[in-house]
Order: C-alpha cells, then sequence, then structure tokens
C-alpha cells in the first residue's frame, strides 16, 4: 500500500529471559548494596513504575527485609513544555517517605534520550538531598542519548534509530505475559 | 485528553466536563506537590503572569499569586486603585501597555461583567477570569466542584442547594453551570429579593425556606449577602435575614442526616452562618481554601500548555 504505515514487530525479549534479566538486575543491586537500610526504590512515571514494583517484590524475598519503595512523576519539571504539540498528562507522585542522606535507584523502563531522567533528577530533590542516586532501566537504547546520562544497572542494550520505538509489555500493566519489542515505523 | 479545549478560562459556560475533569486530575497532582517539604516546581519559569484586579480582592488574589510562585512563573500585579486607570485610561490600553512588556498570561478581576471577554477578543495572552462582576467567577466553581468530588468521589446525582444572595453571586452562576456539568441536581434558596427572576431557565429548583432546602440537600454552599453590590434594600436589616436564613448548629442537628458545609468566605459569622456551624466537622471551608491553590495551579499550568 503506497504511503500506508506499515509497522514491524520484532520480540527482542521474551518472557523466560526477561525473567533471568529482572532476576540478574536484583542479584547486581544486592552485591552492590548489601543491606537496603539506606537504599530506596523510586519507580518513574508512568511506565517505570511496574518494573520497579517487580523489583520491589523479588529483591524484599530475596533480602528478607523491607524495602522503601516510591512513584516519582516528573511532568512537572520536563523541559519540553509548551514546546511539544501536545502536553503530557501528569500522573500520581507518591513518595511517603524522605530520600535525605539514602541511597535512591530511580527506576524505568527504557532510557532513550535522557530527558526524563533529568526531569526525574530535579523531581526527586523536593523529598530530600540523596547521599547518591543510581539509575536502573530494562532497555539501553543506544545512540539516541540527548544528555550526558547513563544507566548504573541495565537489563539489555539495544541499538535503535529514533524512527524505532521500543515496547515494554509487562503482565502487572495488562498484558498477557512479560515481552519486549523493538518497533519499525516505515513510511 | 491532555490539553483544555479552550485558550482562556472565561467562565465554566465556555468548558466542557472532559475540560473540567481534566483540572480536577491535575490538581489532585498538584495538591501532592503543595503538601511536600519543597512546594515549588519549575514548570512555569519561562512565563510572566500579569495579575491584574480592577475590584478588590484578598483571598483570590493570594492564592493565584501563591499558585504562580509554586509554578515559578514571573508575578506583576497590579490593581486599579493606584493605577492610571484612574487617569482616564481604557481597559483595553492598560491591558495592551501590560502586554506591551511580555506578558504571557493575564489573570483579571473587574467589576463590569464580560470585561474578560471582551479583552480576549484583543489580545493573544491566555486569559483568567478572576470574577468579572455578577457574571462568573470560574476558580471559585472549580474548587468548590473539587472539595465536593474530593469528599464524595463524584458529583453525578449529588444534590447541592446554593444558599443566600444569589442575585449578586457570580460564585452561584460559575457554581451552577459546574455542578450541572458534572452531573449533580442544583437548588438555589433565599429571599425572593435576592433571587434573579428567571434563574428557573438555568435548570435549577428554587426554594424560600432554608429548612427545607437543608433536608433537601446533601451539600451546602453558603453565600455572603455582598452589601458592597446592594445599592437599594433587599431585605429590612441584617438580623432579619440571619433569622430567618443564618445557619445554626441546631438546624443541622435537626437533618435525619449529615450534610456537608461550604461558604467561598469572606464569611460573615452570625449573619448567614454561625460560629458552631463555620467551625464544625460538617464544614469544609478550609479545605476549600488549600483546594483552591492547587485548582488555580492545574489551570494556569494548563492554559499554557495549550497551543
Amino acid at each position: 500500500m503506497q504511503n500506508a504505515q506499515v509497522m514491524q514487530k520484532r520480540l527482542i525479549l521474551d518472557t523466560f529471559l526477561l525473567d533471568i534479566t529482572v532476576n540478574r538486575l536484583c542479584q547486581h543491586l544486592i552485591e552492590n548494596h548489601r543491606t537496603f537500610d539506606e537504599t530506596v526504590i523510586l519507580g518513574l512515571q508512568p511506565r517505570g513504575i511496574h518494573l520497579a514494583d517487580i523489583i520491589h517484590k523479588k529483591l524484599e524475598k530475596l533480602v528478607h527485609q523491607k524495602i522503601e519503595l516510591g512513584y516519582l512523576d516528573t511532568t512537572f519539571y520536563r523541559d519540553d513544555f509548551r514546546r511539544r504539540d501536545s502536553p503530557v498528562k501528569a500522573n500520581a507522585t507518591k513518595v511517603p517517605f524522605i530520600i535525605e542522606d539514602k541511597c535512591v535507584i530511580l527506576v524505568d523502563d527504557v532510557l532513550f534520550t535522557g530527558r526524563s531522567v533529568r526531569a526525574a533528577l530535579d523531581a526527586m530533590i523536593a523529598f530530600g538531598r540523596p547521599r547518591q542516586v543510581e539509575l536502573l532501566v530494562l532497555v539501553n537504547r543506544k545512540y539516541n542519548r540527548e544528555l550526558p546520562i547513563s544507566p548504573d544497572y541495565k537489563g539489555i542494550d539495544v541499538n535503535t534509530i529514533e524512527s524505532q520505538r521500543v515496547l515494554v509489555e509487562l503482565e502487572a500493566q495488562g498484558f498477557e505475559s512479560n515481552k519486549i519489542w523493538l518497533i519499525n515505523k516505515e513510511v | 485528553m491532555s490539553q483544555l479545549s479552550q485558550k482562556h478560562l472565561l467562565g465554566i459556560k465556555d468548558i466542557t466536563r472532559e475540560d473540567i475533569e481534566l483540572i480536577f486530575e491535575t490538581a489532585e497532582n498538584f495538591k501532592e506537590v503543595i503538601n511536600r517539604p519543597i512546594k515549588k516546581v519549575p514548570s512555569l519559569r519561562d512565563i510572566t503572569i500579569a495579575n491584574v484586579f480592577f475590584e478588590n480582592s484578598t483571598r483570590t488574589k493570594l492564592s493565584f499569586e501563591l499558585a504562580e510562585k509554586r509554578l515559578s512563573a514571573d508575578v506583576i500585579n497590579f490593581s486599579s486603585s493606584n493605577s492610571s486607570v484612574k487617569k482616564g485610561e481604557t481597559l483595553l490600553d492598560t491591558v495592551n501597555n501590560i502586554l506591551a512588556m511580555k506578558v504571557d498570561m493575564v489573570v483579571m478581576r473587574h467589576s463590569s461583567p464580560g470585561a474578560p471577554h471582551f479583552l480576549s477578543r484583543h489580545i493573544t495572552a491566555n486569559i483568567v477570569n478572576a470574577g468579572d462582576g455578577t457574571h462568573e467567577h470560574p476558580t471559585q466553581a472549580l474548587l468548590d466542584t473539587f472539595s465536593i468530588h474530593e469528599k464524595f468521589g463524584s458529583l453525578e446525582g449529588l444534590k447541592v442547594a446554593i444558599i443566600g444572595d444569589i442575585l449578586h453571586s457570580r460564585v452561584a452562576i460559575s457554581n451552577i453551570f459546574a455542578l450541572q456539568k458534572l452531573g449533580a441536581k442544583v437548588m438555589v434558596c433565599g429571599p425572593n429579593t435576592l433571587l434573579p427572576k428567571f434563574i428557573t431557565a438555568l435548570g435549577v429548583k428554587v426554594e424560600l425556606d432554608v429548612m427545607k432546602a437543608l433536608q433537601w440537600c446533601d451539600v451546602a454552599n453558603v453565600l455572603r449577602i455582598q452589601l458592597e453590590r446592594q445599592h437599594i434594600k433587599y431585605f429590612p436589616t441584617l438580623r432579619e435575614y440571619s433569622l430567618y436564613y443564618g445557619i445554626n448548629k441546631q438546624m443541622l442537628q435537626s437533618l435525619d442526616k449529615e450534610i456537608t458545609i461550604m461558604h467561598p468566605g469572606p464569611i460573615n459569622r452570625g449573619v448567614e452562618l454561625n460560629s458552631d456551624v463555620a467551625d464544625s466537622e460538617q464544614a469544609i471551608i478550609l479545605d476549600q481554601v488549600e483546594n483552591g491553590l492547587a485548582v488555580r495551579m492545574a489551570v494556569l499550568y494548563l492554559l499554557a500548555g495549550v497551543n
């Protein structure tokens, strides 16, 4: 069909491998943090919160202790407000603890331009001055960074071009199974 | 939907139910922001807002100014009492002079109904109506309905009575539009002389007996007698008004249900509300003030985002 948009979907991580990846990320976190007394997890709205939930649950089970979990919305801190075609809708922030002097692990599903993480660093400061901040992402999209930001923990590296999209499907979001897709948009 | 359908907030009449719901959702997020240790967000850091008040205001002006500052906007204030309006300048000239200083948004209060609508036809900046005469006061209606929404979860089918000086009240008109758009049933109650003649055309019930109104409603929004707008006598004395329309604790206790009491402020204690009601658990008057800040932040933020 002429001028029609053809979507090509390629599976880059299936349910089995995704589970192994998330387990590896948890083990890596334990290796670096040992005890989570001074560590808190902040999932970034809207899509990072589901991954944060999964990691939080697995970690609590593995280390047998309670770990603080919060959700951070970056909408009001974005640098593209009034510069986008349509504004981003705000989501709830739930950080019922102070992060002063804590080690914060920011969790998001995909790291792309790095601008959401920059906004998150800004948003986070409203809850105190953390001792250290780390970034955990499931998918690290290489070659698209617009800011000097890189993840401390990453599930997989994906080589992408700007017209491609990475789609993370998690059961917690209502999908049938956990999968990660690479979508090509060809016009 | 993540964007308002209008570039200005001139009145509730002009906006849709979806607009109101978007404002509520955004206000919920801002309410969380204003309860943080650091209550400021950088969203409007590149925006300048002029608060242009041609009529006196204390809480609305304070609320708008604080909302603007919480959003990191640059704020300039103008009030007609010490301005060149006194020297004979027209409204349009005054505002155009302010806009020449590269102002992006105007929050305006004016004693003439329709003044912000007139302005919206001549300027490109976003306009927020902070009250135009006896016409509309949209942000007050939004914060009132937001407060009801917060308490009851939904306004669908809820019975709300607006009691007091309906004739001179822009709060009443904006509330009627907002409540009806959100599915609530509305009654107005007051002495015959303080009810607009054709108010039933808006689809509201009319009641002259305050006790019957209280028995009917789930929420009573009690309004102040606006003596400054009354150029003739609408009732013999304030004492008599208070006797027939003032709400006290005994009246609320005689009802077979617990209703919620609201008031847009400023309260004339002992006239429309007794202190035992205004300070009771049933009153959500101070919640309204807190919500006012969150709702105004939402309105300014969303209007700034309209392309």
